[in-house]
């Protein structure tokens, strides 16, 4: 199934980009912080291997020598999750104010959105996946380290509102280094209204897949990301409140090299299973098939 | 008096001067009283102007003052009669978070709210308010028996931020916080929050989805702190005052940003000017709010919470 999804090239639907073309970097970048593969050649930052864009797409950005996960941009991760062709965006034209208003911020959206191609930090819509109607959000780590603001955090609550009136299964992939300072307490106020959509999504019934990628902390961590009905993550993903940093200065301690890893929270009981990405999709099509099943004598 | 702030000396010296004054004229018989007064009217107007022109940061500084009334204190002058609860019954107790249930005017409640300590033993005690996942967990089980008995639920929020340490972690911080704002987005009970002093992003809002905000005059309450804004921003904390400009994090900004319903005046200068007052002015305010909130049907109430929260964000749609 996983080899028929590269056989030919994917129609991919509206994605709603700024009119600037997204500024393709070439060159190799930095190894010290976690890049989206770009161009012909990437070095795997665990193991040093060189891989071939070819080979690295074949195995879904995870390094075949080594199992590293590379990060994924929002309109892949769709591509690599839903059947093909099948996405419809919800809400391609919201974007984010400067309601503070903070310094550099409204040119740091500009930024990000050429160098994206995205509008905000989530892309959320409809699709199918095996057959399966899903609501699905995908944050994206290169918008402002996919942090939520107020355009994030409306576009989450209305995915969330969306899956509840049409009973849709929700998924979203979580990737953000929390709540966008530059929006201040409006941003935090987002943790809040998203938990409140989904308290209704909750009580509507309607199942709620979180699916932790690396990273995912903060003020995301600490709402929708931790309340899925079912948590996966996949390996290696940071997932937890505080910075590594931050603590360290708290308690005056090194803290483990695994610390906040996928496998650290499975091990504390966070999350139901961490999942290799190559797994990812047969995973939540299980999932969905056990939502959607009956059979059982319906007591209600 | 002790822990008077750098913006406060200039009261502290006028105020001095007249007392050296009045000291001089009982003691030399020589009639200064003219000289006093205009002195005492020169303090009052100087009293007025600088507590009328606070600076974000000097709001800060005023919200962290020690002899500011704690949640304890503010339970202890709300309810005639009050019991302390303890425990998550799951790990611990957590002594950064207190609660427990309690009689206003002969009427149930249940009262929840960060603590910090009184002196350096206490705080560390407390671990200066901030809260670790057990703490969250007492919150709502709490909350959840208030629901069941149907009592409302008054919280106050004073804290630094959540612990981020790494047993906080381990126990998982960020879900105890997470799985707080959904429940309390549901409650079936009134609910309402007051931020009394520090309001630190996630560790304040896990006990602050409420149907009511109110925010104390010279409170804060942000996304961020501002020493670590500025440290983010800037590479430096010392630019905290900076910051606190910078993020609208002072009560007026509350209000006016549409977060908070209503900012809650306070004695001139601070709580911890007259820590009765504050608590008398406190328990007005959540008896009203109370009585508003439980006049609503249940499904009313849910619905105005959740839009209230709903509404909240400023956004751009093409």
């Amino acid at each position: 199934m996983l080899k028929d999804l590269f056989q030919k090239k994917r129609q991919y639907a509206t994605l709603g980009a700024p009119e600037t073309a997204p500024a393709r970097v070439s060159a190799a970048r930095s190894e010290k912080t976690d890049q989206i593969p770009q161009g012909l050649v990437n070095k795997c930052q665990t193991c040093g291997a060189l891989l071939i864009a070819k080979e690295l797409q074949k195995h879904l950005y995870t390094c075949p020598n080594c199992d590293y996960h590379f990060p994924l941009d929002a309109p892949t991760r769709i591509q690599v999750t839903l059947d093909e062709g099948a996405f419809f965006e919800y809400d391609a034209g919201l974007t984010s104010a400067d309601p503070l208003p903070f310094p550099g911020y409204a040119d740091k959206l500009r930024r990000a959105q050429q160098a994206s191609g995205l509008r905000e930090a989530v892309v959320t819509g409809e699709g199918t996946l095996d057959g399966h109607p899903v609501v699905i959000g995908v944050m994206d780590s290169r918008f402002i380290m996919g942090s939520m603001g107020s355009a994030v955090g409306e576009k989450i609550a209305r995915a969330m509102e969306r899956a509840a009136e049409k009973r849709y299964p929700l998924i979203l992939f979580t990737a953000s280094g929390g709540a966008r300072m530059q929006e201040g307490i409006l941003s935090l106020m987002q943790m809040a209204k998203t938990s409140a959509a989904l308290r209704r999504l909750s009580d509507a019934g309607v199942l709620f897949v979180s699916v932790i990628t690396h990273p995912t902390t903060g003020g995301v961590s600490a709402s929708f990301a931790s309340l899925g009905d079912i948590i996966l993550a996949e390996p290696g993903a940071l997932f937890g409140f505080a910075g590594r940093r931050v603590i360290e200065q708290t308690i005056r301690q090194k803290l483990p090299d695994d610390f906040q890893t996928a496998e650290f929270n499975l091990k504390h009981g966070m999350v139901d299973k961490v999942v290799h990405r190559k797994e990812l999709r047969p995973t939540l099509s299980l999932i969905l098939r056990v939502h959607s099943g009956r059979g059982w004598a319906d007591g209600r | 008096m002790a822990g008077e702030l750098e913006f406060e000396r200039p009261i502290v010296e006028l105020r001095a001067k007249i007392e050296e004054l009045r000291r001089f004229t009982s003691e030399s018989g020589v009639d200064l009283s003219d000289e006093i007064q205009k002195l005492e009217a020169r303090l009052e107007e100087l009293t007025e102007s600088i507590y009328a022109n606070l600076t974000p940061w000097q709001r800060v500084q005023l919200a962290r003052q020690p002899g500011r009334p704690t949640t304890l204190d503010y339970i202890r002058g709300i309810c005639e009669e009050f019991v302390e609860l303890h425990g998550d019954r799951n790990f611990r107790d957590d002594p950064a978070v207190v609660g427990g249930i309690g009689l206003v005017d002969g009427r149930p409640i249940t009262l929840i709210g960060t603590q910090k300590g009184k002196d350096t033993k206490d705080n560390i005690h407390r671990n200066f308010g901030m809260a670790h996942p057990e703490g969250y967990r007492k919150a709502l089980r709490l909350m959840k028996q208030a629901e069941k008995f149907g009592r409302p639920v008054a919280l106050f929020i004073d804290t630094a931020g959540a612990y981020p340490g790494a047993s906080g972690e381990e126990r998982g911080q960020s879900e105890a916080i997470a799985r707080n704002l959904m429940e309390m987005a549901g409650l079936r009970v009134p609910t309402v929050c007051f931020v009394t002093g520090e309001g630190g992003s996630g560790g304040a809002l896990g006990l602050g989805v409420t149907d009511r905000i109110y925010v104390l005059e010279y409170a804060w309450y942000s996304v961020i702190a501002p020493e670590s804004a500025a440290a983010i921003l800037w590479r430096d904390s010392a630019q905290a005052p900076r910051a606190a400009e910078t993020m609208r994090i002072t009560a007026p900004d509350l209000v006016a940003l549409g977060i908070a319903d209503e900012l809650i005046r306070e004695p001139r200068g601070g709580a911890q000017k007259d820590p009765a007052a504050m608590i008398r002015t406190v328990r007005g305010k959540l008896v009203s709010a109370l009585e508003e909130l439980s006049a609503l049907s249940v499904d009313e109430r849910l619905a105005r919470r959740y839009d209230k929260y709903r509404k909240m964000g400023v956004f751009v749609e093409a």
